[in-house]
């Protein structure tokens, strides 16, 4: 095939899927173009409820009406009431308050993830990009580790390695590193051959600075697209490791441990793992919205073709 | 074309020798000393050290990589810490209901996601497209066991239509094989459905204002025909990419969806093999879902050529 047809394909595939692989560097977008897109209905419905769900994360202590992990025997399995707004669960503990300490574990999971797949995606793809000689070893890695399924490497990781906060993010964040690397590196690679990027160079930038002030910029639009995608996968999945007993440790209240404990007395009470299914679900489509109208905002070609 | 695939093949190999060294390093070079967590904690040091010398973990580490490998290429996945049968076999007892599952998911994904995504893209921006649009946004965010829960309460507990978990060999008869892949089917392809149905809206969007489209509709072919073989069938390219992608995608799905309608596949052989940390059986699937994954995006490719004969290599 030959490489315009396969540049064009993954640009559209990776686009749509998870990633936006954007070859031509960003150019300045009009405020107009940008406020249209992020004004849209939806997009503001899903900026509302992300905030409200950082809010219930900031002030959990405040919100909650007793404590996340404190047992009551003599309250096991109640149904919604005055005293359990949410019910209990199999330890007699307020499902409510769970609920919401966990948006914390969720969300920490998801920034943690986003960020560090971020900042080394961007060190590695950069110097994919630049120093040609270490391209094809960072590449050949990225690959390697592309076709392990993320959910299995992350649960390997984590049996390996014990599961802690710290270990699952870390687990969660290896496996999106090379879409982010493969990202940068394109990015980069697109503008090495620009006019203003061979005449930094013809005036002696030094190294640091020509890839700082002149390559690197380019990146920051379809990293902080990448990045919510980033966010959003990596909630699901460390609530897919939670839900299967291989995330993090039970005593922590995350959303994937509060379902993952739900599932005995799930005929009983569906709400065990509905209620923070359902928490779960918002905050993930409010990030994937967000995410799209990122995406469109910042690339006004790729927002006609969508 | 076969010197196209065999070209093809061929570089696959270093890409599966970069899985083997991957999953290699995780298994060598997480702290955690993998002699150790055989032993179980009462183990005394002497029997530290004899484990450590039958599994060769005191030769130096590249030798250690270079005799996993010698018997990777034999085929030889190693032999499980727990029931002490062979990974293979293990693996082959376990991958019926995972086929299975997989086969009715990318069928059934495909069947109902294509037609959905060009009729989307035909009338664009009327309800149809916005509910298409809409639905492929909610169908990436739900997460699979929520999605299973609520078709369980839905069908099995509440109306009690479909039993509830579990899975049934085809030789038990065809409909109770069918019956217990339904509820799974219908969970994980939510979002193999909105990510095929979102690429094929794109995709066919893109090439409605071709000059053959309009062609097409002057010589008085009816809209069907139009869509099917001249728009779709242009587009077709990037959707057999996501359907391939999916499928790669779709080995986590099933990790988590055999899990929740408790199906004795791969997936549940996964998570059963981590909480006993029986190492080879975690390694031999690790390797065997990446060498899925890569062949996969082979088959893909080498597809390209049959659905689009302007694509030569």
């Amino acid at each position: 095939m030959s490489e315009d047809v396969e540049r064009s394909i993954f640009a559209l595939v990776d686009s749509s899927l998870e990633t936006q692989v954007s070859v031509e560097p960003s150019r300045l977008v009009p405020l107009v173009h940008l406020r249209r897109t992020l004004g849209a209905p939806p997009v503001l419905m899903a900026l509302a409820l992300l905030a409200i769900i950082a809010l219930i994360a900031i002030f959990a202590p405040l919100l909650a009406t007793g404590n996340p992990i404190a047992i009551d025997p003599s309250a096991r399995l109640q149904h919604a009431s005055s005293a359990h707004w949410l019910g209990t669960d199999a330890f007699g503990r307020d499902m409510y308050t769970r609920i919401i300490y966990g948006s914390r574990i969720s969300l920490l999971v998801g920034l943690g993830a986003s960020l560090t797949s971020v900042v080394l995606g961007l060190l590695m793809g950069t110097i994919a990009g630049y120093f040609r000689l270490l391209d094809s070893l960072i590449m050949r890695i990225m690959d390697g580790v592309m076709a392990i399924p993320g959910i299995l490497l992350a649960i390997a990781l984590v049996t390996l390695s014990g599961a802690s906060l710290l270990t699952v993010v870390v687990a969660i964040t290896i496996p999106e590193i090379p879409r982010v690397v493969r990202l940068v590196r394109s990015v980069i690679l697109g503008v090495r051959n620009e006019p203003y990027v061979e005449a930094a160079i013809a005036l002696g930038t030094p190294l640091p600075a020509l890839l700082l002030r002149h390559m690197v910029p380019n990146t920051v639009a379809p990293l902080i697209v990448q990045g919510t995608f980033v966010f959003a996968s990596a909630m699901l999945t460390e609530a897919g490791m939670g839900f299967l007993g291989v995330g993090l440790p039970p005593e922590i209240p995350s959303w994937g441990n509060i379902m993952a404990e739900g599932r005995t007395y799930f005929q009983l009470m569906p709400g065990l793992i509905l209620y923070a299914g359902v928490f779960l679900a918002l905050t993930v489509l409010s990030i994937n919205v967000l995410g799209d109208a990122l995406r469109d905002a910042l690339d006004p070609t790729l927002s006609r073709k969508l | 074309m076969w010197t196209y695939i065999a070209r093809r093949l061929a570089a696959t190999v270093p890409v599966m020798g970069m899985v083997a060294l991957v999953v290699f390093a995780i298994l060598h070079l997480t702290p955690g000393d993998p002699a150790a967590i055989i032993a179980g904690d009462s183990a005394t040091v002497a029997q530290l050290d004899q484990i450590r010398i039958h599994m060769g973990l005191d030769k130096p580490m590249y030798v250690q990589f270079f005799l996993w490998l010698v018997q990777l290429l034999h085929g030889d996945l190693g032999v499980s810490l727990i029931s002490g049968v062979s990974v293979s076999g293990m693996i082959a007892g376990r991958v019926g209901p995972t086929l299975a599952l997989s086969t009715t998911i990318i069928v059934f994904s495909v069947i109902v996601a294509v037609p959905l995504g060009v009729l989307a893209a035909w009338r664009q921006g009327t309800l149809v497209d916005r509910s298409v649009t809409a639905f492929s946004v909610l169908g990436f965010s739900v997460p699979v066991f929520v999605n299973g829960y609520l078709l369980i309460l839905l069908f099995s507990v509440v109306l009690g239509w479909l039993p509830v978990q579990g899975y049934k060999p085809l030789s038990a008869g065809f409909w109770p094989f069918l019956q217990r892949l339904i509820l799974p089917t219908l969970a994980l392809s939510t979002a193999y459905i909105a990510l095929i149905a979102r690429i094929t809206r794109t995709s066919v969007l893109e090439v409605m204002n071709e000059d053959y489209i309009r062609t097409a509709r002057a010589k008085g072919l009816n809209e069907c025909s139009v869509l099917i073989h001249h728009a779709l069938r242009n587009a077709s390219v990037p959707i057999i990419t996501i359907i391939g992608l999916g499928i790669a995608q779709l080995i986590s799905g099933v990790v988590v969806t055999e899990s929740v309608f408790n199906l004795p596949g791969l997936g549940r052989l996964v998570v059963e093999a981590v909480l006993a940390r029986d190492y080879p059986v975690i390694q031999g699937l690790i390797l065997l879902f990446s060498f899925a994954y890569i062949l996969i995006n082979l088959l893909v490719d080498v597809l390209y050529t049959l659905v689009d004969p302007r694509i030569r290599y």
